[in-house]
């Protein structure tokens, strides 16, 4: 080669590095030291305390009613949104198979893929707003249609019982159509005689999505779980704006539990650096178990 | 959410299906009737809110309060103009869409040129720069916003837009250097061999041939930081906070509902959604499978 390779390799490389090592990579190692001193808000003093933060932590009941509410999010949305995504999935992609036979998509399917994306695109900022709205006690869109029908109207974000469920339920709602069209993608790859073969062995449809479409899909299904469970460790945003973790904490989440010892009147720096590295490896934790518990043999198509 | 939310790959919008003749069953013909049920009570649920909210920014505030579920009696256009101008809706578009340029451009840049060089140049060091980048996509951004500040109010970056764009274009860079790398690789070595015996240099061959072959590869990933750049909220409100002349958009919109909870101005606060909302959804509408292709990629791998 006439040219030598290095200058280029250097001018692609440095700058990024640079940049990424900055920004990501310190801000990170730096977490971790942080996360065993006492530094408390804007001064420079910062005294070692070893782990004693994760000590207080263990006793911190506001933290545990945090982490015991992303439990449930880690329970309840990956579950929730598979199953709708999976349902509706099928439905476009199969759901049309009634004067015919092989298999074939519902009329209309674009056009549902088309709406079902919607709140994958806009902002989650946008969406918890919108909903926040929607459960307005007094002039909401969900008590008009309550009481239009004759039901009592609840408070929905007002009221400890629900606040949690109604951010769930937003959760749920914004993901499903995301995961309606990658189970979608998913299966247009699937090749069409092995349904042709099922179906003339008589399989009824229940059958063959449990047998066959889940089995096939199981990669996809397997990554849509870790990218579930990993959000579903965070939820500040909705939270945040929705309800601010209340009332009473009701609703409050581990992300919003580390901002506001930061950010919010305190800035316990030390303290909201330990609960940030305790997120860290509950994360780290949920995708290596999402991993290993949904490992199987792969399938290729031949 | 976060810039490293969601991997990307091709997926690919299905293809047509056989329509082979054959019985009727009315077993199947009234699961039909039911799955399209279900489908459009979905379909519903996730129209219904967008459109309540196009709605309630032309009704007035007393008919909001009156009748959720009503139409607006008159197109009120004064709330989009109040919203616009007082609430200064306009002037946090405009601040993203300068945040936004800024750090694409950065992300794509500083993305594609380190990708080329991990697909296509052997150097020590290379497996560890790679992991070291790709690695960044697994931790959650929590733990690195308290130092996070520290880092970029000690570089005097605390609060300008060009602190915002490189922080962006940090957290944006595993994603982008995973994808094109495997992108890069992808491509035919012959080409790039013709043109260096050809005489062309390094830098020439990048810029000449390279990156015009990586296109589809580039829009892909360049449409995924775009939706995650425009839409990010926890950066700019830990790196962002005073100066309100230089919200970005999202911080806008909830200083827009804060203020409506103390005035009670309902109509505008949907009419500022519904701006924020419109022209995401018709750049949804224009590039909808090249959007859902990007966004579903990576992960179908």
């Amino acid at each position: 080669m006439r040219h030598g390779k290095y200058p280029l390799i250097i001018t692609f490389l440095l700058p990024p590095l640079a940049l990424y090592v900055l920004f990501v990579i310190s801000p990170y190692l730096q977490a971790f030291q942080i996360s065993t001193t006492s530094w408390l808000g804007y001064s420079a003093q910062a005294d070692p305390v070893g782990l004693a933060n994760f000590r207080a932590m263990l006793h911190d009941d506001r933290v545990w009613n945090a982490i015991g509410n992303n439990a449930i999010l880690l329970a309840v949305v990956p579950v929730l949104t598979i199953g709708l995504g999976l349902f509706f999935a099928t439905m476009l992609s199969m759901g049309g198979r009634g004067d015919r036979a092989g298999v074939t998509g519902v009329r209309g399917s674009a056009f549902y893929r088309l709406v079902y994306f919607f709140p994958q695109v806009l902002s989650v900022v946008i969406i918890a707003l919108l909903w926040r709205e929607i459960y307005h006690p007094n002039n909401g869109l969900l008590n008009g249609l309550l009481r239009a029908v004759g039901l009592p109207a609840p408070t929905w974000l007002g009221d400890p019982r629900t606040a949690f469920w109604c951010v769930l339920a937003v959760m749920v709602w914004s993901n499903v159509g995301f995961y309606v069209v990658l189970f979608g993608a998913a299966m247009s790859a699937i090749p069409r005689d092995i349904y042709e073969a099922v179906l003339l062995d008589g399989a009824s449809r229940w059958v063959t999505l449990r047998r066959i479409t889940i089995p096939l899909l199981w990669d996809t299904v397997q990554v849509a779980w870790i990218y579930l469970a990993i959000a579903a460790l965070d939820g500040f945003i909705l939270v945040q704006l929705m309800t601010n973790g209340g009332p009473n904490f009701s609703s409050d989440v581990i992300g919003l539990r580390m901002y506001e010892t930061a950010f919010g009147s305190e800035s316990k720096f030390g303290y909201a650096s330990a609960i940030g590295v305790v997120m860290f490896f509950l994360t780290l934790t949920v995708a290596v178990l999402a991993l290993r518990a949904a490992r199987r043999e792969r399938i290729e198509y031949s | 959410m976060t810039t490293l939310d969601r991997p990307t790959t091709t997926g690919a919008e299905p293809g047509p299906t056989r329509h082979d003749p054959a019985p009727a069953r009315r077993e199947l013909g009234v699961v039909k009737v039911a799955s399209h049920g279900f489908l459009l009570v979905w379909g519903a649920l996730t129209v219904l809110p967008l459109l309540w909210m196009f709605l309630s920014s032309f009704k007035s505030d007393g008919e909001i309060l009156s009748d959720p579920w009503g139409l607006p009696g008159a197109l009120r256009l004064d709330n989009w103009a109040r919203a616009w101008t007082e609430a200064h809706i306009g002037r946090y578009f405009l601040n993203s869409a300068i945040v936004v340029a800024g750090s694409l451009t950065l992300t794509m840049l500083l993305g594609a040129t380190a990708a080329y060089v991990f697909a296509r140049y052997e150097f020590r060091g290379r497996q560890v720069a790679y992991y070291l980048f790709v690695g960044g996509m697994m931790f959650p951004v929590f733990l690195a916003l308290v130092p996070l500040f520290f880092v970029v109010r000690n570089a005097g970056l605390l609060g300008t837009w060009p602190g915002l764009m490189l922080v962006y274009a940090a957290y944006s860079l595993p994603f982008t250097v995973f994808f094109l790398t495997a992108f890069f690789r992808t491509l035919p070595t012959a080409v790039a061999e013709a043109a260096l015996i050809d005489g062309c240099g390094h830098f020439r061959l990048f810029f000449r041939v390279m990156l015009p072959m990586a296109r589809p590869g580039l829009i892909s990933v360049a449409i995924f930081n775009f939706l995650s750049h425009w839409n990010q909220f926890i950066l700019p409100q830990v790196l962002m906070q005073g100066d309100d002349s230089k919200y970005v958009l999202a911080q806008g919109l909830t200083a827009l509902a804060v203020s409506q909870g103390y005035q009670g101005d309902y109509s505008g606060l949907f009419a500022g959604l519904t701006i924020a909302t419109l022209p995401v959804l018709v750049v949804y509408a224009a590039f909808q499978r090249q959007i859902q292709a990007g966004l579903t990629a990576g992960q179908l791998k």
